[in-house]
């Protein structure tokens, strides 16, 4: 039996408005701040096809200037008053988000209500950030070994479909074609208030934050929320490799992608999966670790996790679990494979050690903790169990939902991760030594 | 239609936070704080660790990554179970300064944690066969380090600042590393990690004094007298031609600067703090605003004051298009000649000044952004107070003070230059504002 483990606590209120808008209040006077997050239930999966890296493009289009505010005047309005900003595109959703001294709530949630209004598109504003979204790709993916690597590379092997196969943050000849009315449509058809969350969390009163919800966010029109279709795919019948060269590079990698259960419909498999990536590589105690760089030293570093970003509670169904690499020989790769598989089915048939599970419990959950300790990603952890889990509460649950995860569970998780089951990329290091 | 922007209400008052200190006995002190949020305890140790020896960079960073490989009866893989099992982490980190040992764990697990951290101080293993897979990973990690553009660019604008100062070595060299040896890294701990000038830092829900008590039991067997390492002062640096690195078929140009700036405790610091934020400090700076949401040269240029213990110094970074390099570092050399020679408006100053409010209290309202906080303030001597006291400052700051901070440190001529790009497209271009050279 697992050692009880805390939970999280927190005061919590939901309220849906008129026109659709889904509403998380949480207040937390410990400390003088707030976060207000918004998010939006569209991401890379929604992309048109020719239109790849629009969903984050759009991101970019939201910050540049809304119904009553000025280019620029959105992150003055935020930074002037000491707070912080930021935005985000994932797979399944886009957030915006920022935390505020207490003293400017009311001006946090007026921000995001006059972009959900109608953000200021112009062909001056898609230009510029058409420039700074290509450099943005320079900076992270072209300009620097490694860039993107797995998750510009795997997932068009992994899936068939376009809208999970894609190149998410977009081809410069996709981004340049986009125009101010794919944008008008996009913002018509996905950002609607009945299509978005908003989560407030910290030093605020209930029911003066509803006051400025309504009065901010309730004069929206109400507008339906698009139908969301299904990204479901067949799971893989045989394994599928590709290489990806990458000229800045000085060793060669690999990343391993399996298909897994489904995270919102079979959560308790899915916690028994986030519990086994634990177990394959975290620390110096896991089984990869411990096989893979310190008995055959055959990599520099192993790492195992779910979600393309490495979240597992970030997206819905299709998702994977990615195992990465990067090995000095590239001779190695058979005989990392094989270990991988050995490592795998010795879980499979021989179960975990004494207290193994346990101990990667007791972290995962303190890695949780430490999460919620910062306003901003509480804030955002309430908005997204909402909008991908349809309950933010679940939070508050995770802990005794793992320690009902069993042995068997864990086994059961990694005797499904087979070969037939999984992507291999193997990255071509062409770089200088 | 315009709906006004709702304005400020009045400001909240954060609650004060209870702490407590002690001198142990070993010389080592400790700062406590009960921080409660959630279950959890952040532990920070700041160990002094400058030294002017050649071969300091490489073992130290060996050190670093050798120390938790084993310890007392524990080899690496029980160790690592151990602090898991009390939901905990351990890490270390090395910089020319300081080693740093950083963890976290469940808030009544600390005693324990507090224990297995003793054991690794006083009784490391520095196995023959764990350096050497040490020292095999970190010769790896440094060449993909110096694959990447950015790092490239900062150690050449390291060494163009400061020349041979330790400073301009915090990247080991690859043969240094393949040289040290697990006799050395033992003979270093030794003689470097001791608890006479170190500070720790403890964070969360806990209770202050309950806390220094665990750390007197647990960490009394730590003891001895650091060997003492005499370093000379950190240069001024000198104006001089911008300096390309040929990084061929580069998309994109690194744009790395520095310069001389105010330490911490300098009177005039928080004027130059303002200074900073109006320049590239935060989104809404001169700066971005221009090459990024005007020009679109750039994902986004950041400056800041980077601070050492013997001596701090403005940074500016930027990556660039390749083909808009010359333009953009015209842009940039505008921006400084701007605030180096015009005043700073009220307007802006009151920006970023209840920004450098506000966001100082963000950095410090999680256990461990305050744990880290505290940690790098003790190699000053500042600790909570100088937190409690420096809205204080910034308030107090004038206009004149601000405009008067950027005309000293932000003139273009005194900043050195670095540019790490495709020469063949760049040189020409950057030629044409000023003298360039590839020598470095």
């Amino acid at each position: 039996m697992p050692r009880s483990l805390p939970a999280p606590t927190f005061e919590l209120t939901h309220h849906t408005l008129g026109n659709g808008l889904r509403v998380l209040v949480a207040p937390d006077r410990s400390a003088p701040v707030v976060g207000v997050g918004v998010l939006y239930d569209v991401g890379m999966r929604s992309e048109p096809v020719g239109r790849t890296g629009f969903a984050h493009l759009f991101e970019h289009l939201m910050f540049q200037g809304s119904a009553n505010l000025e280019k620029l005047e959105h992150f003055r309005y935020v930074q002037s008053s000491g707070g912080v900003f930021n935005g985000s595109t994932h797979v399944d959703y886009t957030n915006y988000h920022e935390v505020m001294p207490s003293n400017a709530l009311e001006r946090a949630l007026f921000l995001e209500a006059d972009r959900m209004l109608s953000p200021r598109i112009t062909e001056e504003n898609l230009a510029n950030q058409l420039e700074v979204v290509k450099n943005e790709i320079r900076v992270n993916v072209m300009n620097r070994p490694y860039g993107g690597f797995p998750w510009l590379n795997l997932p068009a092997v992994l899936f068939d479909s376009f809208a999970n196969s894609h190149n998410g943050y977009g081809d410069f000849a996709d981004l340049e074609s986009a125009t101010v009315d794919d944008a008008s449509d996009f913002f018509a058809r996905y950002y609607t208030p009945a299509n978005a969350v908003l989560a407030v969390a910290g030093d605020l009163d209930v029911d003066e934050t509803m006051g400025f919800i309504e009065k901010h966010f309730g004069q929206i029109k109400k507008r339906p929320a698009p139908k969301r279709p299904s990204f479901g795919e067949p799971a893989l019948t045989a394994e599928r490799r590709t290489t990806h060269h990458d000229s800045h590079a000085p060793i060669p990698a690999v990343a391993l992608g399996y298909r897994v259960p489904d995270p919102v419909r079979k959560l308790d498999e899915h916690l028994a999966g986030v519990l086994l990536a634990e177990v394959l590589t975290d620390g110096d105690a896991s089984r990869l670790q411990r096989r893979l760089v310190h008995k055959d030293g055959l990599v520099t570093d192993v790492g195992a996790y779910l979600g393309q970003f490495g979240d597992p509670f970030d997206e819905r169904d299709p998702t994977a679990m990615t195992i990465t690499a990067h090995y000095p020989d590239a001779r190695s790769l058979p005989a990392i494979l094989t270990a991988v598989d050995e490592e795998l089915a010795r879980i499979a048939d021989d179960g975990l050690e004494p207290g193994e599970l346990d101990r990667v419990r007791t972290r995962l959950v303190s890695v949780m903790f430490r999460e919620l300790d910062a306003v901003m990603s509480r804030t955002l952890d309430l908005a997204k169990f909402e909008l991908i889990y349809g309950r933010a509460e679940l939070i508050g649950e995770l802990p005794s939902r793992l320690a009902d995860v069993t042995d068997a569970d864990v086994r059961a998780a990694a005797a499904a991760l087979r070969p037939d089951r999984r992507a291999v990329v193997e990255l071509v290091a062409g770089g200088a030594r | 239609m315009t709906a006004a922007v709702p304005a400020l209400t009045k400001p909240r008052k954060p609650r004060a936070l209870r702490s407590d200190e002690r001198l142990h006995a070993t010389g080592l002190r400790t700062v406590a704080v009960r921080k409660p949020g959630v279950p959890l305890v952040e532990v920070r140790l700041r160990v002094p660790f400058l030294s002017a020896a050649r071969s300091h960079p490489a073992k130290g960073a060996l050190l670093a990554d050798s120390l938790l490989t084993g310890a007392g009866g524990y080899g690496r893989a029980e160790l690592a179970a151990a602090v898991q099992e009390l939901g905990g982490d351990l890490s270390v980190g090395v910089d020319a300064d300081r080693l740093l040992i950083g963890g976290n764990v469940l808030a009544t697990n600390l005693r324990p944690l507090l224990d297995l951290l003793a054991t690794v101080l006083i009784e490391p293993a520095y196995a023959k066969a764990e350096v050497a897979s040490e020292r095999d990973r970190l010769v790896e990690r440094l060449t993909i380090a110096r694959s990447r553009p950015g790092v490239v660019a900062s150690e050449a604008l390291a060494y163009r600042m400061w020349g041979e100062h330790p400073y301009s070595r915090d990247l080991p060299q690859i043969a240094a590393v393949t040289a040290a040896t697990a006799a050395q890294l033992r003979a270093l701990h030794q003689a470097m990690v001791r608890p006479d000038a170190a500070t720790l830092v403890v964070v969360g829900d806990v209770s202050p004094a309950r806390v220094l008590d665990h750390v007197d039991a647990a960490l009394a067997g730590w003891s001895g007298a650091s060997a003492a390492s005499r370093v000379r002062p950190l240069p001024t640096p000198e104006p001089r031609p911008t300096l390309v690195v040929d990084r061929p078929g580069s998309v994109q140009s690194s744009i790395r600067m520095g310069g001389g700036a105010l330490r911490r405790t300098d009177p005039g610091y928080p004027a130059l703090q303002l200074a900073n934020l109006i320049f590239g400090g935060y989104f809404s700076s001169r700066w971005t605003e221009n090459i990024r949401e005007d020009k679109g040269y750039t994902y986004g240029p950041h400056s800041r004051v980077e601070h050492h213990v013997l001596g701090s110094a403005l940074m500016f970074d930027v990556e660039v298009a390749t083909e808009v390099t010359a333009p953009a570092m015209l842009e940039t050399r505008y921006e400084l000649g701007r605030i180096a020679s015009l005043p700073v408006t009220p307007a802006e100053v009151d920006a970023v000044r209840q920004y450098a409010i506000g966001t100082l209290a963000l950095s410090t309202a999680t256990q461990a952004g305050l744990a880290s906080t505290l940690a790098g303030l003790s190699a000053f001597g500042l600790g909570l107070d100088w937190l409690a006291e420096h809205p204080g400052r910034l308030v107090s700051v004038t206009v004149d003070e601000v405009s008067a901070a950027a005309a000293e440190y932000f003139a273009p001529a005194r900043l050195v230059e670095v540019i790490v790009g495709d020469a063949e497209s760049i040189t020409a271009p950057l030629g044409a504002l000023g003298p360039v050279t590839s020598d470095a």
